[in-house]
């Protein structure tokens, strides 16, 4: 067993999922755990939402995060906000520089304007989150400006801006302390039309840990 | 019978009816054909909307494919939030990150457009002598500790987000369609290390910016305090809303025309309106 996809985290594994590449995931992150997103492969978006598990009109806010650390990009230490703006979780840990939550999330829609008709069949982020949601009764009011791990979107002097190579590498990761119980909802990017994946869609896995008794 | 005293229905009716005619700064102009601010170039008859925003105010309006909202910052110191729909399908609304993604820029100009999550322009910006906008930072909200005191959406210091949640509730909306939003006239720019930078004037009175619908709209608008200004007073000066009738935008229109995205995203929204 490999240990050092551990390190760092609570002691007590209570989910260690691999997502497969293009999948959505979801799962119930109580406040206190910690949720660890590891790009197995290197440079591949993850694309995430956050929800209130009491109240889920209450969801991640990136305008407010932005606000909060008047910053564009997410780093450790970064506090994703909600829009009711309350904390709903901490960048605790990361071993990439940066990630991004500006870039939004990738639709079989907006494929057609970014790089034409052909792509409209192509899988995306949007259809993810939609599957995802229509299990627990929300729809697309419920999605909003993402996070996207392992993304990188500089933003020039002049507003040029764009998905660009990632700066991300195999076993890098991001571990993200709730501070509320939250429902959150994985899109595994599935984009092949621009570099956030390296042009190849790759697994993540998906780790929540606490410190509650070990679980031998 | 004293036509002072509300003690009794009549009373209370002659005290109701005898406001009538009263103008403040901050209010509508129905009907819209009698605008004390004209654009040039427009005929009375083609207006449809005419109202002046004060601070903390909010307003929501339904507007038709090809017409044209102008706002003037009057004195230089107004915040908009903005919100738009697809009046006929409400769930399709203004997508920032799609918005600034798709046509590669971070930074609202003349000639760009505002998209919707599905892929079409809900507007068009035809002018902008402004350039001071944000797309990073959303609406104020009633948590940010202010020196003026509370900002419930109720009080005399209201949060945008507040607002904007009322400017929905019109339409029967709720609390999950107020979505990341724009800012008009109060600018938010990113330094090399990401961090967000105020443009927050005050400017020189007068600025303006033209937008014409290319779907058939909701518009919900705010005239709060941006929620970067730190200042310890509640600041935000008057706002016109215009907005008139206009023709559908021609296939040769240049903001159509201008880029591949632009292109495909008229494609789109021509192709909706094919029925």
């Amino acid at each position: 067993m490999n240990n050092s996809v551990y390190d760092g985290l609570p002691r007590t594994i209570r989910i260690d999922e691999v997502v497969a590449a293009r999948a959505p995931w979801d799962g119930f992150v109580q406040a206190g755990e910690t949720l660890r997103i590891l790009d197995l492969e290197g440079n591949q978006a993850v694309d995430f939402l956050l929800y209130a598990a009491h109240d889920d009109a209450e969801r991640y806010s990136a305008q407010d995060t932005i606000v909060a650390q008047a910053n564009i990009l997410l780093r450790a230490g970064s506090i994703l906000m909600s829009n009711e703006g309350r904390p709903m979780a901490q960048i605790v840990a990361t071993t990439v520089a940066y990630h991004d939550t500006i870039g939004g999330a990738c639709s079989c829609e907006s494929n057609t304007l970014r790089y034409g008709h052909h792509t409209k069949s192509h899988h995306a982020c949007v259809d993810n989150f939609l599957l995802t949601h229509a299990r627990y009764g929300r729809g697309k009011r419920d999605i909003v400006s993402n996070i996207n791990w392992f993304m990188n979107v500089p933003v020039e002097a002049d507003g040029t801006l764009g998905i660009v190579d990632g700066i991300s590498a195999p076993g890098l990761y991001v571990d993200l302390k709730m501070q509320m119980d939250v429902i959150a909802v994985i899109s595994n990017c599935p984009q092949i039309n621009n570099p956030c994946n390296g042009f190849n869609p790759t697994p993540v896995r998906v780790l929540v840990a606490n410190d509650g008794p070990a679980s031998r | 019978m004293s036509t002072s005293s509300t003690t009794g229905l009549q009373g209370a009716r002659a005290h109701a009816r005898a406001m009538a005619g009263t103008r403040v700064e901050a209010m509508p102009t129905v009907p819209a054909e009698e605008a004390v601010d004209l654009p040039s170039g427009v005929t009375a008859q083609s207006m449809v909307w005419e109202e002046t925003l004060g601070a903390g105010g909010y307003a929501a309006k339904e507007l038709g494919r090809g017409g044209c909202l102008r706002l003037v910052d009057l004195r230089g110191d107004a915040c908009v939030s903005m919100l738009v729909f697809n009046a006929e399908h409400p769930i399709e609304r203004l997508n920032v990150a799609d918005t600034m993604k798709v046509q590669w820029n971070a930074y609202l100009q003349p000639g760009r457009l505002l998209l919707s999550d599905m892929g079409r322009p809900l507007m068009s910006i035809l002018a902008d002598d402004a350039r001071t906008h944000d797309t990073f930072c959303g609406p104020s909200n009633e948590h940010t500790p202010r020196a003026y005191g509370d900002c419930g959406a109720w009080g005399r210091h209201p949060n945008a987000r507040g607002r904007l949640l009322l400017g929905v509730a019109k339409f029967g909306l709720g609390r999950k369609d107020v979505h990341p939003c724009i800012n008009w006239f109060k600018g938010v720019r990113i330094a090399s290390d990401g961090a967000t930078v105020l443009e927050g004037g005050p400017f020189p009175p007068g600025r303006s910016v033209r937008l014409r619908a290319e779907m058939n709209v909701i518009v919900v608008l705010t005239n709060c305090p941006h929620v970067l200004d730190r200042r310890p007073t509640y600041e935000a000066t008057p706002v016109r809303i215009s907005a008139w009738r206009g023709p559908v935008t021609a296939p040769d229109d240049p903001i159509r025309n201008a880029t591949p995205e632009s292109l495909r995203a008229f494609l789109n929204v021509e192709e909706y309106f094919r029925r």
